[in-house]
């Protein structure tokens, strides 16, 4: 069912669609140590696409493969029909591809409303002298992207601490202000870098809301990087299982949770 | 239409006043909410538009005449616009309290057998699937917000705004229908149907009319001067009478703006940028902000703080005195006018209380100090005395005649009577037609010639004419020794220190008052960090022996107090806990309106009393807890028990 080129359809009825990422045998390498050796995978338009694994497995390490931040030695990655030569992160941004950070990167001295509002960056095409006269367009500019930012706002339920700088805030809500910024940014993929780490059940449970609600209401193609088990096999429509750098299964949560090497990684084999 | 002798002007309805309003006011704001940053305005006009296409979309989804229309949901233009088209159509509204769990709901909704709900959000919409198999009249279901909601069967389910959209295609083939029902709407049709919450038994639904709520609507903003240009935050539960009273009732009468805030959270940003004119909220909400300002006031720099203190002496000295119009020294005047412009403006203007008017607060008793606080600001802050059954307004206090133990005087067009028992009885236009499905507590409640009994045992003060209340008359007992045991008023004069945010108190029949304690987690909580002590969770923080020591210094101080006054000196507490959990609706400890449930409680705790009335040191016990989805989960706790200092009372001893 998966191998079909134009997508497949959820258990719970989304449709999803053509392949809009694809990871052709990457590998990269920090020196003489294989971070991912010789992976290959899609993410198709409208999915939740998770990748786990153990500790130092090589999560982190592809997503950022992924966001173009690390360049692979080899292999290719091709994103909306084309191969993605090397590029800068703003490069990246531009195509459309947002990210949140596992140890959260906001601009802590700056209201929640101003750095939903640096996600619109990208959205914004006057000049500095205009911004700075604000005058005419840019305002009218500034009006239009401060309106994404409200819905954006409204969407993740933090109007309450819309003006409050967030240094202030509890680290939940900070995570839920980094995906405010995601989003803000209308990105085509959105990658979350363990967006669950370090939160109580009661924040997960909202943060898993959260994250289902925006694939289903803008129908955003999500990647993420999880540790919590129970979450990943709720939330994600197919799962890569990454081992020391290794591709060792793919497929839908029920495929990946009866996979023997699956298995094996998380309860513990001892490796030859 | 003038052939008929009832009505002003002819106006038998809500819907009636809703078309004046759009007539004479054509370019007033009538509803405001604040959506995605910015206050979205509704005129009367538009207003009108937007009810009347919500109304033929209820026609077009078969709603008939009689039918009731449950409406849940924090406060929002598009619900309290349901609740008029409703009416519109013939049908009759039934707000129900949206914090109740499912269970709760699932009594309401079928003692009115309501066909159509309209909710606000998914949460709601969850709630109502959750229990419809128990519901055998439910039908349909509209909801407002839609998120969240794209996967659900839609084969009940309906977007507000897509009825309205269907209501609007079919304008001119629906209209007739809307404007014939609408004309058979009178002066005794139902307008409303609240339910009471319940300190005893089962929810009551109280069915009030178009003349309750018009005439009490009327009298009431001719009584407070209420002028179409005073504008209104609406945030109290739509289930509660007085939402209704000031946010439909008074609004349509009078034509003031209704803003609705962004979410509960923001409540307090959005009082401050609407500064409203008129002003209704429970003692407890003035107690938060009291605790908040004195809380920053406290972490404020020396300077500041001296300011503070000396003009908010100043203000105590001679602001209620000003605000009530009586003789002020010049030279207190000009201190007062310097005090307004470095301390009582700005404080204000933080709290959202520049513009009003008239405020008022109600439900409970509120400290004499909280009280005179805001007063002395210049904040016209005054109480009422009201119930369902009477459509809020029994009693009220007249600009110029304020005090904090007093309720005022009879409302125009109410009468009052005292029995001889001490409880009070009224009798007004807006009085409740009945108790729906429930004669028998309607004739309980309500005798043939309109009298009604409260519930509230108190007096009319000689000279002022003032109504005091003294406890609900079914509390207020008899200790074993035959002296009065009136439990709330000690309770209160407790929960006047900022620390106790919750008292019980126990001593019907026994031969000396225990009572249970709930610590103020903000207050004490700020008083811990200040001291250095730390803490984990509330049942932490209340048993540390120094919140202990202080909260026996609060009880011994009220003891005294209580043995100064002849009649209720009996009613010292000798012994108290500080409980290990604090009292929840979710629980049925308190009422949705946060009003104490003895009953429950005793029973829910007997194993508490027990050890209070035993002489025991100390108390092992688990209590059973709901959690806000419905869940249980229970905690065990040891709990100390203090006894505090009784004080005799001179008079007794000296009569003997």
């Amino acid at each position: 069912m998966l191998d079909q080129a134009d997508g497949y359809v959820t258990a719970d009825g989304r449709k999803i669609g053509s392949v809009v990422m694809e990871m052709r045998n990457i590998t990269l390498r920090f020196g003489g140590v294989e971070a991912i050796k010789d992976i290959s995978f899609d993410i198709r338009e409208g999915e939740i696409r998770a990748i786990i694994g153990p500790n130092g497995a090589g999560k982190s390490s592809m997503l950022n493969v992924i966001s173009g931040f690390y360049v692979p030695q080899d292999g290719e990655v091709w994103y909306k029909g084309a191969l993605r030569p090397p590029m800068k992160p703003y490069q990246v941004a531009r195509q459309g591809i947002a990210r949140t950070f596992q140890n959260i990167a906001l601009f802590e001295g700056m209201s929640v409303l101003d750095n939903v509002m640096t996600g619109r960056l990208t959205h914004m095409k006057r000049g500095l002298w205009q911004q700075a006269v604000w005058r005419g367009p840019a305002e009218a500019e500034e009006t239009a992207n401060r309106e994404v930012a409200e819905r954006i706002i409204d969407f993740l339920e933090i109007q309450a601490i819309r003006k409050t700088p967030v240094a202030r805030l509890p680290y939940g809500l900070k995570k839920r202000v980094e995906l405010a910024r995601a989003l803000a940014a209308e990105p085509s993929l959105l990658l979350l870098d363990e967006p669950m780490a370090g939160m109580n059940v009661e924040e997960k449970e909202d943060m898993s809301r959260f994250i289902l609600d925006v694939n289903d209401e803008f129908g955003t193609t999500i990647a993420l990087i999880e540790h919590d088990m129970g979450v990943v096999m709720d939330l994600s429509d197919r799962v890569v299982v990454m081992d020391y750098g290794k591709k060792i299964g793919d497929g839908t949560p029920d495929e990946v949770r009866n996979n023997q090497d699956v298995i094996d990684a998380y309860l513990g084999v001892s490796h030859d | 239409m003038n052939t008929r002798s009832e009505g002003v002007n002819g106006l038998l309805s809500v819907p009636a006043l809703l078309h004046r309003n759009a007539k004479i006011f054509p370019t007033a704001p009538a509803y405001r909410e604040k959506e995605f940053g910015i206050w979205q305005t509704w005129t009367w006009p538009e207003t009108l538009e937007e009810i009347e296409a919500l109304a033929l979309g209820f026609v077009d989804l078969g709603v008939q005449e009689g039918d009731f229309v449950a409406i849940i949901g924090r406060n929002r233009p598009h619900l309290y616009w349901a609740m008029v088209s409703a009416q519109m159509v013939g049908a009759i509204p039934v707000p129900l309290y949206q914090d109740a769990v499912a269970e709760e709901m699932s009594y309401v909704l079928n003692h009115c057998g309501a066909r159509f709900v309209v909710v606000g959000d998914q949460e709601q919409v969850d709630k109502v699937i959750e229990i419809q198999d128990r519901l055998p009249e439910f039908e349909q279901m509209l909801y407002l917000d839609a998120r969240g909601l794209r996967k659900y069967d839609h084969a009940r389910l309906h977007q507000y705004s897509h009825v309205q959209d269907a209501g609007r295609a079919k304008r001119d083939e629906l209209l007739p229908e809307i404007t014939s029902r609408q004309a058979k709407l009178d002066y005794d049709s139902t307008c409303v149907m609240l339910y009471t919450s319940g300190t005893t038994g089962k929810p009551k639904g109280v069915v009030l009319s178009n003349r309750n709520v018009i005439e009490t609507s009327k009298s009431s903003s001719e009584f407070d001067d209420l002028r179409q240009t005073d504008s209104i935050l609406a945030y109290l539960p739509m289930a509660w009478v007085g939402d209704f009273i000031f946010s439909v009732g008074q609004a349509m009468w009078t034509g003031f703006c209704t803003n609705c805030p962004e979410s509960a959270d923001t409540m307090h940003t959005d009082l401050r940028e609407i500064g409203p004119t008129y002003y209704f909220a429970p003692p407890r909400v003035f107690e938060t902000q009291l605790t908040t300002v004195m809380i920053r006031m406290e972490d404020a720099g020396r300077f500041k703080k001296w300011l503070f203190d000396t003009f908010m002496a100043h203000a105590r000295r001679v602001g209620p005195d000003i605000l009530d119009g009586r003789p002020v020294s010049q030279w207190d005047r000009f201190k007062y006018n310097i005090g307004e412009l470095m301390i009582y403006g700005p404080l204000k203007n933080t709290l959202g209380f520049s513009k009003i008017r008239v405020g008022y607060t109600a439900g409970e008793a509120i400290g004499p100090e909280i009280f005179d606080f805001f007063r002395s600001l210049g904040i016209n802050l005054k109480q009422l005395y009201g119930q369902t059954e009477a459509t809020v307004f029994i009693t009220a206090q007249p600009d110029g005649e304020v005090r904090s133990d007093t309720v005022g005087v009879s409302c125009p067009g109410v009468e009052l009577r005292i029995a001889e028992n001490g409880e009070v009885f009224y009798r007004s236009p807006g009085v409740f037609v009945e108790y729906y499905k429930n004669p028998e507590s309607t004739a309980g409640t309500k005798d043939a010639e309109g009298w009604v009994a409260t519930g509230d045992a108190g007096f009319i003060e000689e000279g002022s004419g003032h109504l005091r209340i003294i406890d609900r008359a079914k509390d207020v007992g008899q200790m074993a020794d035959g002296s009065l045991f009136a439990p709330k008023y000690v309770e209160n004069k407790l929960k006047f220190f900022p620390n106790i945010l919750e008292v019980v108190v126990f001593g019907n029949d026994r031969s000396e008052c225990t009572a249970f304690i709930n610590i103020d987690l903000t207050a004490v909580g700020n008083w811990a960090e200040r001291n250095n002590i730390g803490y984990a969770s509330y049942q932490e923080l209340a048993r540390h022996p120094q919140v202990m020591d202080m909260i026996q210094s609060h009880v011994e101080e009220v003891n005294a107090s209580v043995a100064q006054d002849e009649m209720l000196s009996g009613c010292q507490v000798s012994r108290f806990v500080v409980l290990h959990k604090e009292l929840d609706a979710d629980d049925g400890e308190l009422t949705r309106t946060r009003k104490v449930r003895r009953r429950i409680i005793e029973e829910k705790f007997a194993d508490i009393i027990a050890a209070l009335y035993d002489g025991s040191s100390s108390v092992s016990t688990v209590t059973e807890v709901t959690y806000e989805d419905g869940r249980k989960g229970s905690i065990a706790a040891t709990l100390e028990v203090r006894s505090a200092e009784v004080f005799p009372v001179s008079q007794q001893i000296a009569a003997q």
